[in-house]
């Protein structure tokens, strides 16, 4: 992606709902063509977010800046944009193809020109024969998809998605997660969509944004933020993490009750309290007997139970040292079978030292 | 984030961010302002108006008025003296007495006992201050000369009382115990007809929705008919019954039914749809799982009754029981055609205004009616709130199981309950058709030649038509707008606030207070709208407003089920608001435009208590036909007249069912899958 050019920028917004602070100093450069997803947990302030944008709620100080031009204080219809609804509001009692060109319908338009975009748009969204139908005839899917080609109808500078797939059940959901990013990158369109669903956020997204509590926790792109969460928050929301109190010891390494882990390095200094975290998937297993010359972070675990996820079993691991009750760990079918895990079993846990991340400790948990 | 720090948050220092207003904002205000304009001058100033004139008091201040005698030969050779002095002396005008009205008038020649017209004495008088003011025949005089005239004009000298403001009125009022008593009357017999009603209409309610009893539709559609009536046909039914000529007059055991039972028989039969449509939604929301649940730890019938079916009815009982409370207080057709000496409050504003033009204890009475009318109000819109919480839960619907015992137990209840209520109407037709009741019975259309009777005749009948038509097109119009306006605008919500307020203010003001209001505020010559008094505008506008609240809620149902975003997606796609409104919103929304405007068409053929006030001559309506030509005794006639109400409002009802499906058929094609 290039990141030439910014298209959108969003300078120190604040937004207040009379004692509530929803949005709390919010600074983002969105660049051209790009896809950005707005991730958080419901009432973090995502959609507070999207909304100023695009001037349906004015944000309370800041300002938004779209193609170098300042809109903070423009209505809604002054300013470039095409949204797409969690409820997709289409028009119930008008056709899909009258919804698709109810934006058209300009002055100086011809009912040519008009009806040859609304076929076009048809034919890219992958609907041509519906057009006469009503939106309740169609499916859910359906509906969501003549939603995004009357949002595109008018070429608009930015499409905004307000949770467009939540109301979709799980198969359809992962269909047009492709189809909408298909769709955006042949248009080139820039692109906000909120969700709340990380999967979806991090199939979908160039960059994401983590949103709490009215706060930007960390802006990157999927994998920055999944193998570098910068907070102890976005570690948590995004995928499983395991948690651990430690202290940093003489030698700036970990130290998790008893047992002493390195780790990479940090700027902690020693004797401080911190927050080791790792992902369950990054946990690897060993056999019992494993015990390699120079390997680091092997410990010794009791496998309380297991549990089917299909393409992998999720473990409860057990260790006294470590303070904390269980850890989890993700390991493949494979690994399972080669190493013919069964509950109640002891076995060697490997910890590799660049997937423990450390935190402070006075990071409130969440 | 630490938690602790959450909510010390504040923006920092800075202007706020300001809108610029759009054209369609504009726009929206500009019309929301414009309604709202409307329902300040159609309703709150005429309230304003008549509060005002409830705490308005007139008194003849003899202090201001001084006399002079001559003697015989013309010469004014005695002092001057004060009317005051002269009625300490006297006595000949009681201190009660000196309290009046606005239009109060005090012939001066009370003070002078001896007072011949044909006596060649002259009289002198002026007042002692500029604000006293007396009549010299139709001329009224002010100030502190003298004015001299002779003893034949004296006796044409009227003395013209002072007003101020206090609470008057009022301590007159709670001390004449024929007007306080009203008060009594008037809770007793809503507090019994209530009773009554909501028992009948849970019954019916009930067997409708949880038994298996037959022809469900048909009892439906005979609970419904009382609202097609004008309230004081059941009082000209029952007096044909029970009255002194009544056919089962034998029943009333020496009692009578002009009078609290006659009331009480009325009121059933008109609150009783709007008690029934209350409870029977409350009651089809109940949850068949509580059912299942209860059957499963077997608990009894009784119990069940007891611990599942009352609760969840409880708020539409208690909503109806309040609706039907506030009816029956209002109402004022009934107790006028069978009341009999029994009086009730709306019924006094009426005698005091109409029979004895003391407008301002009309107004007295209206403050103390609208005091347990606002109450009933309010507490139903808050029990309301709460029915609708229960109403969004997800519920299964019970279905109820044959039961041949209950069921036909059911059926005998709803079978008398329909034929009170068919019985009524049909004994009033039959009433209408009778030559001459109880001597000549047999029938002939005579009753209907309106134009031989009281009552404005058939001009009054499509008098009535004209006002239903307008009132229906005109109120639904800006109830719609209205309405759409407090939904669908953007900011503003100071204002929206104020509006939706105003909205609800109808429903808790009776007709008759809201009728003599205008007469206060729309009558006086300084306000430049009386040109509309007396007019068929005047009565469409008091008729839109007196039934504003409860269109204005259907809505604002309709208008909520409609997408939030729906304006924010065309402001997106740069079209305007009136767009979204012409081309989705009122096609969507036109079920409940239609069931508006029929709505307001029924209660305009039916209404009496407003109106009753407002009309004229040229704009004489069928239901104040009815309550005029029963008060000459042409009681046959008003019959006929009601009749043609009812008959006129049931074929507008298949009309307007006709058409809403013809409608629906073609515009909302979209609502089939």
């Amino acid at each position: 992606m290039s990141k030439s050019k910014s298209y959108l920028q969003i300078d120190n917004l604040w937004k207040a709902f009379g004692d509530f602070v929803a949005l709390q100093d919010v600074s983002l450069d969105v660049f051209e063509g790009e896809f950005v997803c707005f991730l958080g947990p419901s009432g973090c302030g995502k959609t507070t977010l999207l909304r100023a944008i695009a001037g349906l709620d004015l944000q309370s100080r800041g300002s938004v800046i779209q193609d170098g031009v300042d809109v903070s204080e423009l209505p809604p219809a002054q300013r470039d944009f095409g949204i797409v609804f969690q409820s997709y509001a289409l028009f119930p009692n008008l056709t899909i193809r009258k919804n698709i060109a109810f934006g058209l319908e300009n002055a100086g338009r011809d009912r040519a020109s008009i009806n040859n975009r609304v076929e076009e748009l048809l034919q890219l969204v992958g609907l041509p024969e519906q057009g006469d139908k009503y939106p309740a005839q169609l499916s859910g899917g359906q509906q969501q998809r003549i939603a995004l080609a009357r949002a595109i109808a008018t070429s608009p500078g930015l499409l905004l998605l307000d949770e467009p797939l939540s109301a979709l059940d799980a198969k359809v959901r992962v269909r047009l997660r492709h189809e909408i990013k298909a769709l955006q990158r042949e248009l080139g369109v820039t692109t906000i969509m909120v969700t709340h669903d990380q999967e979806e956020a991090l199939a979908m997204a160039d960059r994401i944004v983590v949103i709490n509590e009215g706060r930007i926790e960390q802006v990157g792109t999927p994998t920055e933020i999944y193998q570098n969460p910068q907070t102890l928050f976005v570690a948590d929301f995004i995928g499983e993490m395991n948690q651990f109190e430690a202290t940093i010891d003489d030698q700036r390494q970990l130290q998790i009750g008893s047992s002493r882990f390195s780790c990479r390095s940090h700027e902690f200094t020693s004797g401080a309290q911190v927050i080791a975290a790792i992902r369950p998937d990054n946990i690897v297993p060993q056999p019992l007997d494993y015990k390699a010359a120079g390997e680091v972070n092997c410990h010794r675990v009791v496998l309380k139970d297991m549990e089917f996820l299909g393409s992998f079993w999720r473990c409860r691991l057990h260790n006294e040292n470590f303070k904390v009750n269980h850890l989890i760990a993700d390991f493949s079918a494979n690994a399972v079978r080669r190493l013919n895990l069964q509950p109640d079993q002891s076995m060697m846990v490997q910890l590799p030292e660049d997937t423990m991340i450390i935190y402070a400790r006075d990071e409130a948990r969440v | 984030m630490n938690p602790a720090a959450k909510g010390k948050l504040s923006l920092p220092a800075g202007r706020d961010i300001k809108a610029v207003v759009s054209r369609d904002d504009h726009m929206m205000r500009w019309w929301m302002a414009l309604i709202g304009v409307y329902l300040i001058v159609t309703l709150a100033m005429p309230l304003y108006a008549m509060l005002s004139k409830s705490v308005s008091t007139y008194r003849f201040d003899l202090q201001q008025f001084e006399f002079q005698v001559s003697d015989e030969a013309g010469d004014f050779t005695s002092p001057p003296v004060l009317a005051s002095s002269l009625n300490q002396t006297l006595g000949a005008v009681s201190a009660q007495a000196l309290n009046t009205s606005a239009d109060g008038r005090l012939a001066a020649t009370e003070f002078f006992p001896d007072f011949s017209f044909r006596s060649p004495v002259n009289y002198r008088i002026r007042g002692t201050s500029e604000q006293a003011a007396y009549l010299v025949g139709s001329s009224l005089t002010t100030g502190t000369e003298w004015t001299e005239i002779d003893s034949n004009t004296f006796r044409r000298v009227q003395l013209r009382p002072v007003a101020s403001t206090g609470l008057g009125n009022f301590s007159t009022y709670f001390s004449t115990p024929a007007l306080m008593g009203s008060i009594r009357n008037s809770l007793y017999i809503a507090v019994i007809s209530t009773l009554i009603t909501v028992t009948l209409a849970f019954g019916f309610a009930y067997a409708l929705s949880r038994s298996c009893v037959r022809y469900k539709s048909t009892f439906r559609l005979i609970a419904m008919i009382p609202i097609l009536v004008p309230s004081l046909l059941p009082g000209i039914a029952l007096i044909y019954l029970f009255g002194n000529q009544g056919m089962l007059k034998e029943l009333m055991f020496g009692g009578t039914i002009y009078g609290p039972t006659g009331i009480v028989l009325g009121s059933v039969f008109f609150t009783f749809p709007h008690a029934f449509l209350i409870i029977s939604t409350a009651l089809s929301i109940s949850d068949a799982r509580y059912y299942e649940a209860a059957v499963s730890l077997r608990s009894s019938p009784w119990r069940t009754f007891r611990v599942v079916t009352l609760p969840g009815a409880r708020y539409g009982i208690i909503s109806a029981a309040f609706v039907v409370f506030n009816l029956v207080i209002t109402d004022f057709g009934l107790p006028k055609v069978i009341g009999g000496q029994f009086n009730v409050l709306a019924v006094d504003i009426y005698k005091q205004v109409i029979g004895q033009q003391n407008f301002e204890m009309g107004a007295v009475v209206s403050v103390v009616l609208i005091i347990p009318a606002i109450l009933a109000f309010t507490i139903d819109r808050i029990v309301q709130r709460k029915q609708v919480a229960l109403l969004s839960a997800r519920a299964v619907p019970y279905q109820p199981s044959p039961d041949k015992k209950a069921d036909s137990i059911w059926l005998v209840y709803c079978a008398m309950v329909s034929v009170f209520i068919v019985g009524l109407i049909a004994v009033c037709q039959y009433a209408a058709l009778v030559k001459f009741w109880p001597y000549n019975l047999t029938l002939s259309l005579n009753n209907y030649q309106f134009d031989q009777m009281d009552g404005g005749g058939w001009a009054s009948y499509f008098n009535s038509i004209k006002l239903g038509l307008l009132t229906a097109v005109v109120g639904t119009c800006i109830v719609f707008f209205g309405a759409y306006l407090v939904e669908k605008s953007n900011g503003f919500n100071t204002g929206r606030g104020l509006f939706q307020m105003v909205a609800m203010l109808p429903m808790a003001i009776p007709g008759m207070v809201l009728g003599l209001a205008y007469i206060f505020f729309f009558n006086s010559p300084a306000n430049p709208l009386n040109v509309i008094y007396g007019t068929m505008t005047i009565l469409v506008v008091c008729t839109v407003t007196h039934f504003y609240t409860v269109s204005h809620l259907t809505a604002v149902t309709a208008l909520k089920q409609m997408d939030r975003e729906f304006e924010a997606v065309a402001a997106s796609l740069k079209q305007s608001a009136l767009k979204v409104f012409t081309r989705v919103t009122i096609p969507v929304c036109l079920p409940a435009i239609l069931d508006i405007s029929i709505y307001l068409f029924v209660n305009a053929m039916t209404t009496v208590s407003a109106v009753v006030f407002l009309y004229s001559p040229k704009t004489t309506l069928a239901s104040i036909a009815v309550l005029n030509m029963d008060d000459a005794g042409d009681i046959a006639p008003a019959a006929a007249m009601g009749m043609m109400i009812f008959y006129t409002n049931a074929g507008a009802r298949i009309l307007h069912l006709f058409a809403s499906r013809k409608i629906l058929k073609r515009t909302q094609a979209w609502r089939q899958r």
